[in-house]
C-alpha cells in the first residue's frame, strides 16, 4: 500500500520537456531515501497546463508543482515525500494562499471552468494499466451495454443524448449508428478516426496518450450497437507515444477478454487493430481514411454511397472521432438525461480545445458548449501575454475561420460558430493579438491545404494554388483591388465544386478574414501598408533621431550590419541592407525603433 | 472478462490504488510529524500503519499524510488528527500498534483514545 502517488505528466508536452528523466530521477532518489515501498510514481497524460510543464502533483497532498527540472527532483523527494515539507517555491502560484495554505486545484481560474468528460482520467490514471481505468468503473459501461442493454437500445440512448461528432462536422452520432445498423451485411466495421492534423491541434492525442481504455470501451459499444465484430483505429505515426500506449491498451484488454471472443459471455465478438496513417492531412476525411486502410493511395471519393451503406471493404462501416468515443461510455453510465442537460440545447455535452497562439495558459481544456470566446480566451487561458490586446481567435484549423474580438462573447457551440462563418473543428483555438496580420494568417493556412491537397480533384488543386498566389501577391504590396475580388469569387467556386471536406472549407480562412479584416487586405493594396507589421516586404524599420541616444547596442546586434552611426548619434538604417529581423527594435532600450 | 461481477472485484481491488488521488479535500487528515526528530523517534511506521489501516477500513474520507515539526520533539512520534467541526486531537509517543487501534476507536468509532493523547501524557499529567 502506496501511502503517496506523485503523478508525472507523460504527455508529448511535458515529455519533450524532459519529464522522462524526471521520471527516472524520481525512482532513483525515491530508492535512495528507501522510499520505494512507501511512494508509487506513476506516469500518467496530460494535464492541459501545458504551459506550465512539466507537471508533478504529490498526491494525497495534492501539491501542484509546475516547471520542474530533474533538478528539482532531490528536494522534492527529501522535503516532501520525506518529511512532509511542501516545496513552496515550485507549487503552481496560483494555487499558493499563503505561507501555509494552498487551495485546491479546480479552484484555479484554469480549472474552475473547466468540465471534464472526455478527459476525465487524463492526469488522474495510469494509461498503462488497465486496473486503474477499470477502478474509474471503465469497461462497466461495456458490461452494462453487453448485459442488459439491446443494440437498438444502444441507439437510442446515443439519439436521446444529442452527441454530435467532435471531429468538426457535429453530426449526430446515433444518427451514424442507426444507418449503420440498419444495413444488412456480413462484416461491419465500427473505426476510429485518429488522425488529428490541424495544425495546432492535440486533442485527439492527449485522449489517446492519457486514457486510451475509453476509446476502445466505446468502440466495442459501437460494434454492439451496429452488429460489428472488427474495428480499426486510424491514427497518425507522428503520434509514437499514443501509438504505444493504444498498443499497450489493446494487449491489455484482450488479455483481460475485453475484448475478443464471447465478452461478459454475451456471445458478442469484438476486436481491434490499429492502422498507422503517414501523417497525410486528407486521410481525416472518412472515405479517404477508409482507402487508406484498405491498403490504398489515401484520396478521397464521392459520397454517397455514406460508409454506413459502403465504407471500408465495401461493408457497412461507422467511424467515429476519438474525442466522440472518449464520451461515450459515460453517456452509458450516466445516462443519455445527464448529457443533455450540459451544454446547450443544440450542442449538448463538452468540447476540448487547443488552446495556442497568444495566450498565456497553452494547453488543453474542456468546456460545456456554450461557454463564450470570452472565458476561454480571457479566464481559463488568462488572456493575451506581453500586455498584447486579442484581436482574433482561429478556430477550425485550416477548415475554420477567424473570430473577431467584436464577437468574444459568441457562446461557442455548432450552430453559432458556423453562423459567424468559422466552423468548431476538431478543436484547435489559436489566439491572435495586434501584431498578427490577417492576410498572413489566411496565406498560412492556404500554404497548409495547398501542400495537403491530395490532387484528386481540379478545384482543390488548382484552385488552393491560385489563391495561395494571389494572397502571396497581396502580402508582397503587388496586389490590386481586383485581386481581392478574384480572390473571393475563386473561394466560392473552391468550396462548391470540390470533391471532398478539404477543398470545401479550404477557403474558410481567406474568406472569414476577408469578411472581419477586409480592410487590412485594403490596406495591403491600395497604401501597401501592412497594419500589423507582420509582413516582411511591406514593413521598413526605421530609427527615430530624437529618441536615439547612439547607445550603439542596435548596431553591435544587426546580424548585417546595415546600421551605422557615430557613438552618442542618431543611428541610421540601411533599408537596402536590411533583412527586417527585428533584433534592433527588440535589443533597443529606448523604443527608438519603428517599424513604418 | 465473463461477468459484471468479474470486473466489480477487479475495480474494487484496484479502487485502494487510485483513492489516495482523490482524497486531498478529504473531510478528516492525519497529520504524521516527520521532520527530522518524527522520524528519529520511528514515525515512519506509525505513517505506514495509518495508510494501511485507513485503507483496510476503507475509509475514503480520510486523508493520511505528513507534516513538518511541531515543537514537541520530546514527544515523538505525534499524530494529530483533524477533523472540521471538532477540536484536533493529539496523539504522542505514537507506535505501529497505537496507530491501529487508534484508527479503530478514534476514526472508526469516534472515541479519542484518550491515553494516547498529549493530556495524559504531558509532565504532570499523571
Amino acid at each position: 500500500m502506496f501511502r503517496s502517488n506523485v503523478l508525472v505528466c507523460g504527455g508529448t508536452g511535458c515529455t519533450s520537456s524532459n519529464s522522462e528523466q524526471i521520471i527516472e530521477k524520481l525512482n532513483e532518489e525515491i530508492k535512495a531515501q528507501g522510499l520505494d515501498k512507501e511512494v508509487n510514481v506513476i506516469r500518467t497524460g496530460c494535464f492541459g497546463l501545458c504551459a506550465l510543464g512539466p507537471i508533478m502533483v504529490v498526491y494525497p497532498e495534492g501539491a501542484f508543482y509546475s516547471r520542474v527540472t530533474p533538478e528539482d527532483v532531490p528536494e522534492i523527494v527529501s522535503e516532501h515525500l520525506l518529511k512532509g515539507r511542501i516545496v513552496t517555491r515550485l507549487l503552481y502560484q496560483e494555487t499558493v494562499v499563503d505561507e501555509n495554505t494552498t487551495k485546491s486545484l479546480n479552484e484555479t481560474t484554469f480549472y474552475a471552468k473547466q468540465m471534464r468528460i472526455a478527459l476525465r482520467n487524463c492526469g488522474v490514471i495510469n494509461p498503462e494499466v488497465i486496473d486503474e481505468y477499470i477502478a474509474q468503473d471503465g469497461y462497466a459501461a461495456l458490461g452494462k451495454v453487453l448485459t442488459e442493454m439491446t443494440p437498438q437500445q444502444v441507439i437510442d440512448t446515443m439519439l436521446a443524448s444529442g452527441l454530435r461528432g467532435r471531429g468538426g462536422a457535429g453530426f449526430p452520432t446515433g444518427l451514424k449508428w442507426k444507418f449503420a445498423a440498419a444495413n444488412q451485411a456480413d462484416q461491419k466495421y465500427a473505426c476510429c478516426n485518429a488522425d488529428e492534423g490541424d495544425p495546432g491541434a492535440f486533442m485527439d492525442r492527449s485522449v489517446l496518450e492519457g486514457d486510451p481504455h475509453s476509446v476502445l470501451e466505446a468502440m466495442a459499444i459501437a460494434g454492439y450497437a451496429i452488429g460489428a465484430s472488427q474495428g480499426y483505429i486510424y491514427i497518425r505515426a507522428e503520434y509514437p507515444i499514443a501509438v504505444k500506449r493504444l498498443q499497450i491498451a489493446i494487449d491489455q484488454a484482450r488479455e483481460y477478454g475485453l475484448l475478443g471472443k464471447n465478452i461478459f459471455d454475451s456471445g458478442f465478438d469484438f476486436d481491434i487493430d490499429i492502422r498507422l496513417g503517414a501523417g497525410a492531412f486528407v486521410c481525416g476525411e472518412e472515405t479517404a481514411l477508409m482507402t487508406s486502410i484498405e491498403g490504398k493511395r489515401g484520396e478521397p471519393r464521392v459520397r454517397p454511397p455514406f460508409p454506413a451503406l459502403k465504407g471500408l471493404f465495401g461493408k457497412p462501416t461507422v467511424l467515429n472521432n476519438v474525442e466522440t468515443y472518449a464520451n461515450i461510455p459515460q453517456i452509458i453510465l450516466k445516462g443519455a438525461d445527464w448529457f443533455k442537460s450540459i451544454g446547450t440545447e443544440k450542442s449538448p455535452g463538452t468540447k476540448v480545445f487547443a488552446l495556442g497562439g497568444k495566450i498565456t495558459n497553452t494547453g488543453l481544456v474542456e468546456v460545456p458548449m456554450g461557454t463564450t470566446l470570452r472565458e476561454v480566451v480571457e479566464d481559463i487561458g488568462g488572456g493575451v501575454p506581453g500586455g498584447h490586446t486579442f484581436k482574433a481567435a482561429q478556430t477550425g484549423g485550416p477548415s475554420g475561420g477567424c473570430i473577431p474580438a467584436s464577437l468574444i462573447d459568441t457562446p461557442i457551440d455548432y450552430d453559432n460558430l458556423i453562423a459567424i462563418g468559422s466552423m468548431m473543428g476538431s478543436g484547435g483555438l489559436i489566439v491572435m493579438d495586434e501584431t498578427t496580420c490577417m492576410v498572413d494568417i489566411a496565406k498560412f493556412f492556404l500554404e497548409f491545404t495547398v501542400d495537403e491537397s491530395c490532387g484528386k480533384c481540379t478545384p482543390c488543386r488548382v484552385g488552393t494554388k491560385r489563391l495561395l498566389e494571389i494572397l502571396d501577391k497581396i502580402t508582397s504590396g503587388k496586389g490590386t483591388l481586383e485581386d481581392i475580388d478574384k480572390l473571393e469569387e475563386l473561394c466560392y467556386y473552391i468550396k462548391e465544386n470540390s470533391l471532398c471536406g478539404l477543398g470545401q472549407t479550404a477557403p474558410n480562412p481567406v474568406l472569414s478574414t476577408l469578411k472581419y479584416f477586409r480592410d487590412e487586405y485594403v490596406a495591403h493594396v491600395t497604401e501597401h501598408r501592412c497594419p500589423a507589421g507582420a509582413c516582411k516586404a511591406l514593413t521598413n524599420f526605421h530609427i527615430e533621431a530624437e529618441k536615439c541616444k547612439g547607445c550603439t547596442l542596435c548596431a553591435r546586434n544587426c546580424p548585417v550590419g546595415a546600421i551605422s552611426g557615430k557613438v552618442k548619434e542618431p543611428h541610421v538604417i540601411d533599408t537596402s541592407k536590411c533583412i527586417k529581423c527585428g533584433v534592433c527594435m527588440e535589443k533597443c532600450k529606448f523604443q527608438a525603433v519603428v517599424k513604418k | 472478462m465473463k461477468s459484471l461481477a468479474e470486473l466489480q472485484a477487479i475495480r474494487d481491488k484496484a479502487r485502494a490504488a487510485v483513492n489516495i488521488r482523490e482524497n486531498a479535500e478529504a473531510e478528516t487528515r492525519v497529520l504524521v510529524g516527520m521532520a527530522t526528530c518524527g522520524i528519529a523517534a520511528g514515525a515512519r511506521p506509525v505513517l505506514n500503519a495509518f495508510v494501511e489501516e485507513v485503507n483496510k477500513r476503507g475509509l475514503r474520507d480520510t486523508m493520511v499524510t505528513q507534516t513538518g515539526c511541531i515543537g514537541i520533539c520530546q514527544y515523538e512520534p505525534v499524530v494529530e488528527i483533524i477533523t472540521p467541526g471538532k477540536e484536533k486531537v493529539t496523539y504522542v509517543k505514537m507506535t505501529a500498534e497505537k496507530a491501529v487501534r487508534v484508527v479503530n476507536d478514534h476514526l472508526v468509532n469516534g472515541n479519542v483514545v484518550t491515553e494516547y493523547t498529549i493530556g495524559a501524557n504531558a509532565i504532570g499529567a499523571k
